[in-house]
Protein backbone atom coordinates (compact mmCIF):
# COMPACT_ATOMS: atom_id res chain seq x y z
CA UNK A 1 0.00 0.00 0.00
CA UNK A 2 1.49 3.30 -1.05
CA UNK A 3 2.00 5.92 1.61
CA UNK A 4 0.04 8.94 0.42
CA UNK A 5 0.03 10.68 3.79
CA UNK A 6 3.40 12.30 3.12
CA UNK A 7 2.02 14.53 0.42
CA UNK A 8 -1.24 16.23 1.43
CA UNK A 9 -2.08 19.09 -0.89
CA UNK A 10 -4.53 21.60 0.50
CA UNK A 11 -7.15 23.75 -1.08
CA UNK A 12 -8.30 26.63 1.05
CA UNK A 13 -11.77 27.98 0.35
CA UNK A 14 -13.01 31.10 2.09
CA UNK A 15 -16.79 30.91 2.53
CA UNK A 16 -18.44 33.81 4.31
CA UNK A 17 -15.63 34.01 6.82
CA UNK A 18 -14.76 37.25 8.61
CA UNK A 19 -11.16 36.59 7.39
CA UNK A 20 -10.03 35.85 10.92
CA UNK A 21 -9.73 32.14 10.24
CA UNK A 22 -8.18 32.73 6.79
CA UNK A 23 -5.34 34.65 8.31
CA UNK A 24 -4.76 31.82 10.77
CA UNK A 25 -4.77 29.27 7.93
CA UNK A 26 -2.13 31.29 6.10
CA UNK A 27 -0.19 31.66 9.34
CA UNK A 28 0.26 27.87 9.25
CA UNK A 29 2.44 28.28 6.16
CA UNK A 30 4.69 30.97 7.63
CA UNK A 31 8.15 30.24 9.07
CA UNK A 32 6.82 29.91 12.62
CA UNK A 33 4.52 26.96 11.92
CA UNK A 34 5.66 25.89 8.42
CA UNK A 35 3.09 23.26 7.46
CA UNK A 36 5.21 22.47 4.39
CA UNK A 37 7.51 20.36 6.54
CA UNK A 38 4.72 17.75 6.43
CA UNK A 39 4.67 18.03 2.65
CA UNK A 40 1.64 20.34 2.74
CA UNK A 41 1.27 22.45 -0.36
CA UNK A 42 -1.33 25.19 -0.55
CA UNK A 43 -2.62 24.64 -4.06
CA UNK A 44 -5.29 26.83 -5.61
CA UNK A 45 -6.61 24.10 -7.86
CA UNK A 46 -9.31 21.69 -6.64
CA UNK A 47 -8.19 19.12 -9.21
CA UNK A 48 -4.79 18.90 -7.52
CA UNK A 49 -6.07 19.03 -3.96
CA UNK A 50 -6.44 16.20 -1.45
CA UNK A 51 -7.76 18.14 1.52
CA UNK A 52 -10.33 20.91 1.36
CA UNK A 53 -10.07 23.50 4.14
CA UNK A 54 -13.21 25.55 4.48
CA UNK A 55 -13.39 28.67 6.60
CA UNK A 56 -16.60 30.58 7.21
CA UNK A 57 -20.21 29.52 6.89
CA UNK A 58 -22.21 28.61 3.83
CA UNK A 59 -24.55 31.21 2.37
CA UNK A 60 -26.98 30.92 -0.49
CA UNK A 61 -24.44 32.35 -2.93
CA UNK A 62 -21.47 30.14 -2.21
CA UNK A 63 -23.34 26.86 -1.62
CA UNK A 64 -23.14 25.84 -5.28
CA UNK A 65 -19.50 26.94 -5.47
CA UNK A 66 -18.52 24.77 -2.51
CA UNK A 67 -20.39 21.83 -4.00
CA UNK A 68 -18.65 22.27 -7.32
CA UNK A 69 -15.21 22.54 -5.75
CA UNK A 70 -15.90 19.37 -3.78
CA UNK A 71 -16.99 17.50 -6.90
CA UNK A 72 -13.91 18.61 -8.82
CA UNK A 73 -11.56 17.04 -6.29
CA UNK A 74 -10.45 13.55 -7.28
CA UNK A 75 -10.83 10.75 -4.70
CA UNK A 76 -9.58 10.08 -2.07
CA UNK A 77 -10.37 13.45 -0.50
CA UNK A 78 -10.94 14.86 2.97
CA UNK A 79 -12.88 17.94 4.04
CA UNK A 80 -11.80 19.93 7.05
CA UNK A 81 -13.99 22.73 8.45
CA UNK A 82 -11.85 25.38 10.15
CA UNK A 83 -13.37 27.77 12.67
CA UNK A 84 -16.71 27.85 14.44
CA UNK A 85 -18.36 29.45 11.41
CA UNK A 86 -17.43 26.56 9.12
CA UNK A 87 -18.44 24.05 11.81
CA UNK A 88 -21.88 25.42 12.69
CA UNK A 89 -22.39 28.88 11.21
CA UNK A 90 -20.95 30.53 14.30
CA UNK A 91 -21.78 34.14 15.02
CA UNK A 92 -23.45 34.47 11.62
CA UNK A 93 -25.76 31.51 12.19
CA UNK A 94 -28.91 33.60 12.58
CA UNK A 95 -28.29 35.77 9.51
CA UNK A 96 -31.04 35.61 6.87
CA UNK A 97 -28.70 34.34 4.13
CA UNK A 98 -26.62 31.83 6.11
CA UNK A 99 -27.42 28.15 5.74
CA UNK A 100 -25.07 27.04 8.51
CA UNK A 101 -21.78 25.15 8.59
CA UNK A 102 -19.97 23.55 5.66
CA UNK A 103 -21.73 20.24 6.37
CA UNK A 104 -25.01 21.68 5.11
CA UNK A 105 -23.80 21.18 1.53
CA UNK A 106 -20.90 18.69 1.56
CA UNK A 107 -19.79 15.90 3.92
CA UNK A 108 -17.28 17.25 6.44
CA UNK A 109 -14.75 14.86 8.01
CA UNK A 110 -12.83 16.99 10.48
CA UNK A 111 -14.10 19.90 12.56
CA UNK A 112 -11.61 22.42 13.94
CA UNK A 113 -13.39 24.67 16.45
CA UNK A 114 -12.25 28.10 17.60
CA UNK A 115 -13.00 31.72 16.79
CA UNK A 116 -10.55 32.20 15.25
CA UNK A 117 -9.11 28.69 15.20
CA UNK A 118 -5.50 28.85 16.38
CA UNK A 119 -2.74 27.74 13.98
CA UNK A 120 -1.84 24.96 16.41
CA UNK A 121 -5.33 23.52 16.26
CA UNK A 122 -5.50 23.99 12.48
CA UNK A 123 -2.27 22.02 12.11
CA UNK A 124 -3.70 19.39 14.44
CA UNK A 125 -6.78 19.26 12.21
CA UNK A 126 -4.59 18.90 9.12
CA UNK A 127 -2.61 16.08 10.74
CA UNK A 128 -5.86 14.24 11.51
CA UNK A 129 -7.10 14.93 8.01
CA UNK A 130 -3.87 13.45 6.64
CA UNK A 131 -4.38 10.26 8.66
CA UNK A 132 -7.92 10.02 7.34
CA UNK A 133 -6.64 10.67 3.81
CA UNK A 134 -4.37 7.65 4.10
CA UNK A 135 -7.24 5.56 5.50
CA UNK A 136 -9.58 6.57 2.68
CA UNK A 137 -6.88 5.73 0.16
CA UNK A 138 -6.51 2.24 1.63
CA UNK A 139 -10.27 1.74 1.60
CA UNK A 140 -10.41 2.86 -2.02
CA UNK A 141 -7.65 0.40 -2.95
CA UNK A 142 -9.27 -2.55 -1.19
CA UNK A 143 -12.63 -1.72 -2.81
CA UNK A 144 -10.99 -1.84 -6.23
CA UNK A 145 -9.55 -5.32 -5.62
CA UNK B 1 31.80 3.80 -29.17
CA UNK B 2 28.29 2.56 -29.90
CA UNK B 3 28.10 0.59 -26.64
CA UNK B 4 29.37 3.60 -24.73
CA UNK B 5 26.61 5.73 -26.22
CA UNK B 6 24.08 3.05 -25.43
CA UNK B 7 25.18 2.98 -21.78
CA UNK B 8 24.93 6.77 -21.54
CA UNK B 9 21.39 6.79 -22.95
CA UNK B 10 20.36 3.95 -20.65
CA UNK B 11 21.85 5.75 -17.67
CA UNK B 12 19.95 8.88 -18.65
CA UNK B 13 16.62 7.09 -19.02
CA UNK B 14 17.00 5.26 -15.70
CA UNK B 15 18.75 7.86 -13.54
CA UNK B 16 17.41 11.19 -14.82
CA UNK B 17 14.06 10.96 -12.95
CA UNK B 18 15.92 10.25 -9.71
CA UNK B 19 18.48 13.00 -10.23
CA UNK B 20 15.81 15.48 -11.40
CA UNK B 21 13.49 14.62 -8.53
CA UNK B 22 16.27 14.86 -6.00
CA UNK B 23 17.36 18.24 -7.38
CA UNK B 24 13.75 19.36 -7.15
CA UNK B 25 13.69 18.27 -3.51
CA UNK B 26 16.93 20.12 -2.81
CA UNK B 27 15.36 23.14 -4.49
CA UNK B 28 12.36 23.03 -2.15
CA UNK B 29 14.57 22.54 0.90
CA UNK B 30 16.94 25.37 -0.02
CA UNK B 31 14.02 27.66 -0.90
CA UNK B 32 12.43 26.95 2.48
CA UNK B 33 15.71 27.71 4.26
CA UNK B 34 16.04 30.96 2.32
CA UNK B 35 12.58 31.89 3.60
CA UNK B 36 13.46 30.96 7.18
CA UNK B 37 11.37 27.79 7.15
CA UNK B 38 12.32 24.21 7.90
CA UNK B 39 10.97 22.90 4.63
CA UNK B 40 9.96 19.42 3.49
CA UNK B 41 12.22 16.41 3.11
CA UNK B 42 14.46 16.39 0.04
CA UNK B 43 12.53 13.33 -1.12
CA UNK B 44 9.25 15.23 -1.05
CA UNK B 45 8.90 15.37 -4.87
CA UNK B 46 8.98 11.55 -4.96
CA UNK B 47 6.28 11.34 -2.28
CA UNK B 48 4.20 13.77 -4.31
CA UNK B 49 4.52 11.76 -7.50
CA UNK B 50 3.73 8.47 -5.71
CA UNK B 51 0.64 10.12 -4.23
CA UNK B 52 -0.44 11.50 -7.61
CA UNK B 53 -0.30 8.04 -9.17
CA UNK B 54 -2.69 6.84 -6.45
CA UNK B 55 -5.36 9.45 -7.10
CA UNK B 56 -8.54 8.80 -8.99
CA UNK B 57 -8.00 9.40 -12.73
CA UNK B 58 -10.36 12.29 -13.30
CA UNK B 59 -9.91 13.37 -16.92
CA UNK B 60 -12.23 15.50 -18.96
CA UNK B 61 -11.05 13.90 -22.21
CA UNK B 62 -9.20 10.61 -22.27
CA UNK B 63 -6.95 11.60 -25.15
CA UNK B 64 -5.32 14.18 -22.90
CA UNK B 65 -3.42 11.31 -21.28
CA UNK B 66 -2.08 10.35 -24.70
CA UNK B 67 -0.80 13.89 -25.32
CA UNK B 68 0.81 14.03 -21.88
CA UNK B 69 2.52 10.70 -22.52
CA UNK B 70 3.79 11.96 -25.87
CA UNK B 71 5.18 15.00 -24.09
CA UNK B 72 7.05 12.73 -21.70
CA UNK B 73 8.23 10.48 -24.54
CA UNK B 74 9.65 13.37 -26.55
CA UNK B 75 11.36 14.67 -23.44
CA UNK B 76 13.04 11.30 -22.97
CA UNK B 77 14.01 11.29 -26.66
CA UNK B 78 15.43 14.83 -26.39
CA UNK B 79 17.71 13.87 -23.53
CA UNK B 80 18.44 10.50 -25.10
CA UNK B 81 19.68 12.14 -28.30
CA UNK B 82 21.77 14.56 -26.27
CA UNK B 83 23.42 11.98 -24.06
CA UNK B 84 24.01 9.74 -27.06
CA UNK B 85 26.19 12.58 -28.38
CA UNK B 86 23.96 13.22 -31.38
CA UNK B 87 23.12 16.39 -33.26
CA UNK B 88 22.45 19.35 -30.96
CA UNK B 89 20.00 20.92 -33.41
CA UNK B 90 17.94 17.74 -33.38
CA UNK B 91 17.81 17.84 -29.56
CA UNK B 92 16.57 21.40 -29.58
CA UNK B 93 13.93 20.69 -32.22
CA UNK B 94 12.77 17.72 -30.22
CA UNK B 95 12.60 19.95 -27.14
CA UNK B 96 10.36 22.38 -29.02
CA UNK B 97 8.13 19.49 -30.07
CA UNK B 98 7.77 18.56 -26.40
CA UNK B 99 6.64 22.04 -25.55
CA UNK B 100 4.07 21.91 -28.34
CA UNK B 101 2.63 18.67 -26.98
CA UNK B 102 2.37 20.23 -23.54
CA UNK B 103 0.45 23.17 -24.98
CA UNK B 104 -1.82 20.79 -26.90
CA UNK B 105 -2.49 18.68 -23.82
CA UNK B 106 -3.26 21.76 -21.76
CA UNK B 107 -5.51 23.50 -24.29
CA UNK B 108 -7.43 20.29 -24.88
CA UNK B 109 -9.99 20.79 -22.13
CA UNK B 110 -10.88 24.39 -22.95
CA UNK B 111 -10.55 25.35 -19.31
CA UNK B 112 -10.19 29.14 -19.19
CA UNK B 113 -7.29 28.92 -16.73
CA UNK B 114 -5.47 26.36 -18.84
CA UNK B 115 -6.11 28.43 -21.98
CA UNK B 116 -4.51 31.50 -20.46
CA UNK B 117 -1.65 29.26 -19.35
CA UNK B 118 -1.26 27.99 -22.92
CA UNK B 119 -1.14 31.45 -24.41
CA UNK B 120 1.52 32.42 -21.90
CA UNK B 121 3.43 29.23 -22.61
CA UNK B 122 3.45 30.20 -26.29
CA UNK B 123 4.71 33.69 -25.42
CA UNK B 124 7.45 32.09 -23.33
CA UNK B 125 8.42 29.88 -26.26
CA UNK B 126 8.56 32.93 -28.47
CA UNK B 127 10.85 34.53 -25.91
CA UNK B 128 13.34 31.69 -25.38
CA UNK B 129 13.37 29.98 -28.78
CA UNK B 130 15.77 32.49 -30.47
CA UNK B 131 18.32 32.00 -27.69
CA UNK B 132 17.99 28.21 -27.95
CA UNK B 133 18.78 28.40 -31.66
CA UNK B 134 21.63 30.86 -31.09
CA UNK B 135 23.09 28.40 -28.59
CA UNK B 136 23.16 25.66 -31.22
CA UNK B 137 24.58 28.04 -33.84
CA UNK B 138 27.13 29.31 -31.33
CA UNK B 139 28.42 25.81 -30.70
CA UNK B 140 28.68 25.26 -34.44
CA UNK B 141 30.62 28.47 -35.08
CA UNK B 142 32.93 27.81 -32.13
CA UNK B 143 33.63 24.15 -32.78
CA UNK B 144 32.63 23.51 -36.40
CA UNK B 145 30.17 20.76 -35.52
CA UNK B 146 26.65 20.25 -34.21
CA UNK B 147 27.49 16.83 -32.79
CA UNK B 148 27.53 16.77 -29.00
CA UNK B 149 30.15 14.05 -28.87
CA UNK B 150 32.53 16.10 -31.05
CA UNK B 151 31.84 19.31 -29.13
CA UNK B 152 32.84 17.72 -25.82
CA UNK B 153 35.82 16.08 -27.48
CA UNK B 154 37.52 19.41 -28.28
CA UNK B 155 40.79 20.45 -26.67
CA UNK B 156 39.34 23.72 -25.42
CA UNK B 157 36.05 24.22 -23.55
CA UNK B 158 33.38 25.96 -25.62
CA UNK B 159 32.86 28.54 -22.86
CA UNK B 160 36.12 30.22 -23.94
CA UNK B 161 34.47 31.17 -27.23
CA UNK B 162 30.90 31.47 -26.00
CA UNK B 163 30.74 33.44 -22.72
CA UNK B 164 27.90 35.64 -24.03
CA UNK B 165 25.90 32.69 -25.30
CA UNK B 166 26.36 31.03 -21.90
CA UNK B 167 24.90 34.06 -20.13
CA UNK B 168 22.00 34.09 -22.58
CA UNK B 169 21.40 30.40 -22.00
CA UNK B 170 21.40 30.87 -18.22
CA UNK B 171 18.82 33.59 -18.72
CA UNK B 172 16.39 31.36 -20.61
CA UNK B 173 17.07 28.55 -18.15
CA UNK B 174 14.98 30.56 -15.69
CA UNK B 175 12.07 30.45 -18.13
CA UNK B 176 12.52 26.78 -18.93
CA UNK B 177 12.68 25.83 -15.27
CA UNK B 178 9.52 27.82 -14.56
CA UNK B 179 11.19 30.02 -12.00
CA UNK B 180 10.12 33.42 -10.80
CA UNK B 181 10.28 36.12 -12.31
CA UNK B 182 9.44 34.21 -15.51
CA UNK B 183 6.95 31.61 -14.26
CA UNK B 184 4.00 32.92 -16.23
CA UNK B 185 2.43 29.82 -17.73
CA UNK B 186 2.64 27.64 -14.67
CA UNK B 187 4.75 28.04 -11.60
CA UNK B 188 7.13 25.68 -9.96
CA UNK B 189 6.45 24.96 -6.27
CA UNK B 190 3.27 26.16 -4.66
CA UNK B 191 3.22 29.58 -6.29
CA UNK B 192 0.04 30.28 -8.16
CA UNK B 193 -0.43 32.26 -11.32
CA UNK B 194 -3.82 32.08 -13.05
CA UNK B 195 -4.16 29.21 -10.59
CA UNK B 196 -1.99 26.46 -12.16
CA UNK B 197 -1.83 27.56 -15.79
CA UNK B 198 -1.02 24.75 -18.21
CA UNK B 199 -1.26 22.04 -15.56
CA UNK B 200 -4.68 23.23 -14.40
CA UNK B 201 -6.63 20.27 -15.77
CA UNK B 202 -4.02 17.59 -15.25
CA UNK B 203 -5.17 15.27 -12.51
CA UNK B 204 -3.42 12.46 -10.67
CA UNK B 205 -1.25 10.32 -12.91
CA UNK B 206 -1.25 12.89 -15.72
CA UNK B 207 0.26 15.48 -13.40
CA UNK B 208 2.71 12.88 -12.17
CA UNK B 209 3.84 12.27 -15.77
CA UNK B 210 4.30 16.02 -16.23
CA UNK B 211 6.51 16.08 -13.13
CA UNK B 212 8.53 13.16 -14.50
CA UNK B 213 8.98 14.96 -17.81
CA UNK B 214 10.12 18.08 -15.98
CA UNK B 215 12.74 16.08 -14.13
CA UNK B 216 14.03 14.67 -17.42
CA UNK B 217 14.05 18.20 -18.77
CA UNK B 218 16.03 19.55 -15.81
CA UNK B 219 18.73 16.94 -16.35
CA UNK B 220 18.86 17.66 -20.08
CA UNK B 221 19.09 21.43 -19.58
CA UNK B 222 21.79 21.07 -16.96
CA UNK B 223 23.53 18.76 -19.42
CA UNK B 224 23.59 21.62 -21.93
CA UNK B 225 25.04 23.90 -19.25
CA UNK B 226 27.73 21.29 -18.62
CA UNK B 227 28.49 21.05 -22.34
CA UNK B 228 29.87 24.59 -22.27
CA UNK B 229 32.66 23.41 -19.97
CA UNK B 230 33.41 19.83 -20.88
CA UNK B 231 36.44 19.18 -23.11
CA UNK B 232 38.72 16.24 -23.80
CA UNK B 233 40.44 16.70 -20.43
CA UNK B 234 38.73 14.59 -17.69
CA UNK B 235 39.27 17.40 -15.13
CA UNK B 236 36.80 19.52 -17.10
CA UNK B 237 34.01 17.11 -16.12
CA UNK B 238 34.54 18.04 -12.46
CA UNK B 239 34.54 21.72 -13.36
CA UNK B 240 31.34 21.24 -15.37
CA UNK B 241 29.66 19.52 -12.43
CA UNK B 242 30.56 22.41 -10.12
CA UNK B 243 29.27 24.96 -12.63
CA UNK B 244 26.03 23.00 -13.05
CA UNK B 245 25.43 22.98 -9.30
CA UNK B 246 26.24 26.69 -9.10
CA UNK B 247 23.86 27.42 -11.99
CA UNK B 248 21.12 25.45 -10.25
CA UNK B 249 21.72 27.35 -7.02
CA UNK B 250 21.62 30.62 -8.94
CA UNK B 251 18.19 29.67 -10.34
CA UNK B 252 16.88 28.96 -6.82
CA UNK B 253 18.27 32.26 -5.59
CA UNK B 254 16.70 34.21 -8.47
CA UNK B 255 13.42 32.38 -7.84
CA UNK B 256 13.40 33.52 -4.23
CA UNK B 257 14.49 37.12 -4.61
CA UNK B 258 12.41 38.25 -7.55
CA UNK B 259 8.75 38.99 -8.20
CA UNK B 260 6.90 37.77 -11.27
CA UNK B 261 6.97 40.11 -14.27
CA UNK B 262 4.33 40.47 -16.98
CA UNK B 263 4.69 38.91 -20.41
CA UNK B 264 5.90 42.08 -22.14
CA UNK B 265 8.82 42.49 -19.77
CA UNK B 266 9.59 38.80 -20.20
CA UNK B 267 9.61 39.03 -23.98
CA UNK B 268 11.56 42.26 -24.25
CA UNK B 269 14.16 41.40 -21.62
CA UNK B 270 14.77 37.94 -23.07
CA UNK B 271 15.17 39.27 -26.59
CA UNK B 272 17.46 42.07 -25.45
CA UNK B 273 19.66 39.59 -23.59
CA UNK B 274 19.58 37.27 -26.60
CA UNK B 275 20.61 40.06 -28.94
CA UNK B 276 23.23 41.65 -26.73
CA UNK B 277 24.83 38.63 -25.08
CA UNK B 278 24.24 36.01 -27.78
CA UNK B 279 24.31 38.23 -30.84
CA UNK B 280 27.45 40.18 -29.99
CA UNK B 281 29.25 37.02 -28.95
CA UNK B 282 28.38 35.34 -32.24
CA UNK B 283 29.30 38.37 -34.35
CA UNK B 284 32.74 38.57 -32.76
CA UNK B 285 33.25 34.84 -33.29
CA UNK B 286 32.26 35.02 -36.95
CA UNK B 287 34.52 38.04 -37.55
CA UNK B 288 37.46 36.30 -35.87
CA UNK B 289 37.01 33.20 -38.00
CA UNK B 290 37.26 35.23 -41.18
S1 LIG C 1 -14.89 31.42 13.39
FE1 LIG C 1 -14.61 33.52 14.13
S2 LIG C 1 -12.68 34.16 13.22
FE2 LIG C 1 -13.36 32.36 12.08
S3 LIG C 1 -14.45 33.13 10.35
FE3 LIG C 1 -15.98 32.79 11.98
S4 LIG C 1 -16.16 34.72 13.07
FE4 LIG C 1 -14.29 34.83 11.82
Amino acid sequence: MANVSRSPWLLHYDGSSCNGCDIEVLACLTPVYDAERFGVVNTGNPMHADILLITGGINSQNASVVEQIYNQMPNPKVVCAVGTCACTGGVFKECYNIKGGADTVIPVDIYVPGCAARPQSIIDGIVQAVALFQKKHEEMKSEKK
Amino acid sequence: MATKQFIFVLLYIVCAPFIGGFLDGVDRKVSARMQGRKGPSVFQPFYDVIKLFQKEPLVVKRSQTFLVMTYLLFMVITGGLFFAGMDLLLCFFSLTTCAMFLVLAASFTHSPYASVGCQRELVQMMAYEPMVLLTAVGFYVATGTFYVKDIIGMDMSAIVYLPGVFIGFLFILTIKMRKSPFDLSTAHHAHQEIVRGVTQEMVGSNLALIHLAEWYETVFLLGVVAMFFVNSNPVSYVAALIVVLLAYFLEILIDNVSARVNWKVLLVSTWVVTLVAGGVNLTILVLMHR
